[in-house]
């Protein structure tokens, strides 16, 4: 395995590859829960705001932050087809019936500002682990579909037809725009 | 309690290895060895330790459980002083003023205001309390996960040191590469080929 601080810095545009990837299955209407295999229904949206970054050519750094309940698609897809990626993206995840909010780091694949369905149970000192655990199972689900998309957005960019299919597409819906 | 609260920041590591021996008096030993101090310690700048997620400001983890379902839950308390430039300022100028009067100058030197400045920082620095910051951490021992919930970069390096001090176990940060390497089943050839890859490029 290499050297920690060394991979993080040079495989961190897979996260942010990443989220561009999610950003294209939510806007083209793609079914997650059978992206995934999951038997649970699993839907995505765009939150309220999503981070793009470019390098421009003397090695500074242009930054587009598009905000709002309507986070404008067009100006983002300009920015892509500039040479932009995303880094940061605030998005809604439905797993069944419950309702997650939460912005995501691309680089680091942190998790910020998580909002998960309320619990039932009260915070008081007899119930409290019962509240540890519901809470702690709401996270996990959410780094479980993260992770398992992550995964499959992995698998598909280091397959044979990545080239022809995968970013085709994605380069498709760009310029369409 | 982050972990109960309504929204959550969090960080994730995988943990290298296994414990040797009885899994929870080991972790227990790890938690009680290297557990905040009660007293505070007035000459350190920054102190950190273990403390119980239900009391973090008694720290007896022979009182308070760190066990709940299957997960070991804790928390990390940083304790750290900082000292507000305009209060140095304020006492750096009264210091300053005394030093002229005693000496019967107008100026004193670059390397005397020097001293004065480090004497002033030593004596608040005695002074002021610590400010105490807590974050929860959950262990999923048996899946090898690690829940920190802060994505702060100074607590997660405090928190990577303190834990491998505590129970002589690696916590591996879990972001792009990681999770691939450890959290994968990929096969090697698919492995091989994301250090192989490049960022996408979608201009013409």
């Amino acid at each position: 395995m290499l050297d920690i601080a060394t991979a993080y810095n040079k495989y961190k545009f897979l996260g942010n590859d990443f989220l561009t990837w999610i950003w294209f299955l939510i806007e083209t209407d793609q079914n997650i829960s059978d992206l995934i295999n999951s038997k649970e229904v699993i839907r995505l949206e765009v939150g309220n705001s999503i981070v793009l970054e470019n390098t421009l050519g003397d090695k500074s750094k242009e930054k587009i932050s598009i905000k709002g309940d309507q986070a404008g698609l067009e100006e983002g897809t300009t920015a892509l087809k500039k040479g932009a990626f995303v880094t940061h993206i605030n998005l809604i995840c439905k797993i069944n019936e419950d309702e997650y909010r939460f912005s995501m780091a691309g680089e680091s694949m942190n998790i910020t500002g998580l909002k998960t369905p309320k619990t039932d149970l009260s915070k008081n000192e007899d119930q409290i682990e019962g509240v540890i655990l519901e809470k702690s199972s709401f996270c996990f689900k959410i780094f479980e579909v993260i992770d398992t998309l992550f995964l499959k957005y992995i698998d598909k960019r280091t397959s044979d037809d990545w080239n022809h299919k995968g970013f085709s597409e994605l380069k498709k819906w760009i310029e369409s725009y | 309690m982050a972990l109960i609260s309504s929204t959550h920041s969090i960080s994730r590591y995988h943990v290298d290895g296994k414990i040797d021996g009885s899994i929870i008096e080991e972790i227990q030993n790890g938690l009680i060895k290297n557990a905040i101090p009660e007293i505070e310690n007035e000459y350190d700048e920054i102190s950190a330790g273990w403390v119980p997620v239900e009391s973090p400001y008694t720290p007896d983890f022979k009182k308070f459980s760190f066990q709940f379902g299957t997960y070991f839950v804790f928390s990390l308390r940083i304790d750290k002083k900082s000292i507000p430039q305009k209060l140095i300022q304020k006492y750096m100028t009264i210091e300053i003023e005394k030093k002229k009067q005693n000496s019967a100058r107008e100026f004193i030197s670059k390397n005397e205001k020097s001293e004065i400045k480090e004497q002033v920082i030593d004596i608040l620095m005695h002074k002021i309390p610590s400010v105490p910051n807590i974050y929860d951490v959950l262990w999923d021992y048996e899946a090898n996960n690690m829940y920190l919930y802060t994505t702060q970069k100074a607590a997660n390096e405090l928190f990577e040191t303190l834990f491998l001090k505590s129970f002589n176990l690696k916590a591996i940060r879990l972001f792009p590469y990681t999770i691939i390497e450890k959290k994968s089943d990929l096969s090697a050839a698919k492995k091989d080929r994301v250090l192989s890859l490049a960022p996408v490029k979608y201009s013409r």
